[in-house]
């Protein structure tokens, strides 16, 4: 089947067309990838046209969509998610949301198979970052979370994971203390393989709800403020 | 133009509090009808906050979007064939809020293969008059008055370029209606409060300022700020010399300082220019105290005057979707794929290239 692959949950903008096969697993056609924080909004679409036209397909020949559903800072998040929604409702195709750090450890465990416990750290600004864990099958057992580098440095006294992916965990290295490997941020045929088992089985798909894991900043209007001196 | 005759053009608008999305189809004549309003408001959300608060409506945005463009496409009765363009709010507003609205137009047109209109939400305030009253007729001038702006345009055409008269140089008229309302212990958005409470009261009980109408002050620019801390000032010292506050009486002091500062402006702008069209757009334009006084100033001025219905004042899709299809009829070249969410698009870009 053939997936169009859309992740905005951190400073790259990612798309891929990917040709996902029951034994095969995803194979990659045509993939963008962008490092631009602040570029979500403006390159996505075009990104999706230029895969589209590497790959030789129309968007009516898609069979569904996968999306990142974050952990991401806010703003861009929501390009993916709303992009991604809006195509599955005006091509009546499914959308499947993924957790990102679920995409960025596939690939680490599609590449070595089962292996040592991961840990996946994205950047969550504000000095900050969102983690997840994951067993040595490539299985999820905790996060994703927010928190401080140093406060997730003081947890892994007590965990077994010895190494760590993700731009987070590059950005906080020092803090951390663990070896970093590839890959920075996640990949169309990550997102598709974190999918692959929803995807195959035509599975009723999950709602596309962002993982914000934050509140949003705002406060309640206190007392009202004097303008004249009493 | 006979191309284009029936076409169908789906407007989105996430500049504020309102995820909007209007179907609109446009006539041989260059008519356009309304097919579909619909509107899903996060305001609720906001009230305690006291205003709206950017990433709670940015939320709002991305939850309502897609079942909106779904309701309004049903209500119209037209299926994702039928759609010629798609245009959206690209600025200005909240950048968050934008960009939701934003990236799913781009979406929409690329899925359907349409053009994409990334459109300015003042023009569009102007726009949605003609689902109401037709096309305009000649020049005009637009007043657009809301929590987010006060502007005096001047519209030639409304595929065209716009002339910014005058904006207000601190808050939006219905900031100052806000924030008044809070003052008085009036729920959020003040507004339709102060304008109940106020037909209670005296409008020449208090003599609040009218801001920038000295001889040296700007002629077509306003500001509400002063006569905000005005009211503060007013009631703080009520309440200290023990005298007994009247909300009517303030709340309709106040409404008539506004009404009075953006009639006077707006009327005097219409002579000096020469035009003898007026709109009047926003939210502020349900005000009834607005209402009437535009209502009698224009006639002793002959001015015709041309205020929507209230749901059309309001942000809403319908107008995107009405200024996409005026663009559509003069064959402006649609928006390119790669075009941002701008918060500070300046009113004279209707269309972004
Ligand atoms: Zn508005």
């Amino acid at each position: 089947m053939l997936v169009l692959a859309i992740d905005t949950a951190t400073p790259a903008v990612t798309t891929g067309l990917v040709q996902l096969d029951a034994v095969a697993g995803p194979r990659t056609l045509a993939e963008r990838v962008t490092v631009n924080a602040r570029a979500h909004g403006e390159l996505l679409t075009p990104h999706v046209q230029a895969v589209l036209a590497e790959a030789d397909v129309r968007l009516g020949d898609v069979d569904a969509v996968v999306c990142g559903a974050g952990p991401g800072p806010f703003t861009g998040l929501r390009v993916g998610l709303v992009t991604a929604a809006a195509l599955g409702h005006a091509l009546d195709r499914p959308v499947y949301p993924v957790a990102t750090p679920d995409a960025i450890a596939w690939e680490v465990f599609r590449a070595g198979g089962e292996g040592a416990e991961l840990l996946v750290v994205t950047d969550a600004r504000r000095r900050e970052v969102y983690w997840a864990r994951y067993d040595t099958t490539g299985a999820r057992v905790d996060g994703p979370n927010v928190e401080r580098p140093a406060d997730l440095a003081a947890r892994l006294a007590g965990m077994v994971v010895r190494r760590a992916v993700g731009q987070g965990a590059e950005l906080y290295a020092d803090v951390l203390g663990l070896p970093v490997a590839a890959p920075s941020f996640p990949s169309p045929a990550g997102l598709v393989g974190a999918a692959a088992e929803a995807l195959l089985s035509h599975a009723r798909p999950g709602p596309l709800t962002p993982l914000y894991l934050r509140r949003p900043d705002a406060v309640e209007p206190g007392a009202r403020k004097r303008v004249s001196q009493a | 133009m006979s191309a284009l005759a029936g076409a169908v053009v789906l407007g989105i608008e996430t500049s504020c509090d309102e995820t909007g999305v209007g179907v609109v189809r446009l006539r041989a004549d260059g008519h356009v009808d309304l097919l579909a309003d619909e509107v899903a408001s996060s305001v609720d959300e906001h009230a305690r906050f006291g205003g709206v608060v950017p990433e709670v409506a940015s939320r709002a945005h991305l939850e309502a979007m897609v079942p909106t463009v779904r309701r309004a496409m049903a209500v119209a009765g037209v299926r994702p064939s039928d759609v010629d363009a798609v245009a959206v709010t690209a600025g200005p507003g909240l950048a968050g809020a934008l960009l939701v609205g934003v990236a799913a137009a781009k979406a929409y047109a690329t899925a359907w293969n349409v053009p994409l209109y990334g459109v300015n939400h003042l023009s569009a305030h102007v726009a949605v008059d003609t689902l109401e009253h037709g096309p305009l007729p000649g020049p005009a001038l637009a007043l657009l008055v809301s929590g987010g702006h006060s502007s005096l345009l001047e519209v030639a055409d409304l595929a065209g370029p716009i002339n910014q008269l005058g904006a207000t140089i601190d808050d939006a008229a219905g900031e100052a209606f806000d924030k008044v309302a809070r003052l008085l212990g009036l729920p959020f958005p003040g507004g339709p409060h102060i304008d109940r409470v106020a037909r209670e009261g005296d409008p020449d009980a208090i003599a609040f300022p009218r801001g920038l109408t000295g001889p040296r002050d700007p002629t077509y620019d306003f500001s509400f700020s002063g006569l905000k801390t005005a009211v503060a000032r007013w009631v703080e010292a009520a309440e200290r010399e023990g005298r007994s506050v009247s909300v009517p009486d303030v709340a309709a002091s106040f409404q008539e300082a506004v009404v009075d500062v953006l009639t006077a402006k707006t009327v005097r702008a219409a002579r000096d220019r020469g035009v003898d069209q007026l709109i009047i757009g926003g939210g502020v334009a349900a005000n009834s105290r607005l209402r009437s006084m535009a209502e009698q100033r224009c006639a002793s001025a002959g001015i015709t005057l041309r205020v929507p219905r209230p749901k059309l004042c309001t942000d809403n899709g319908a107008m995107v979707a009405a200024l996409g299809a005026h663009l559509l009829a003069a064959r402006v070249d649609p928006s390119s794929l790669d075009i941002p969410a701008d918060p500070g698009l300046h009113v004279t870009e209707i269309v972004m290239p």
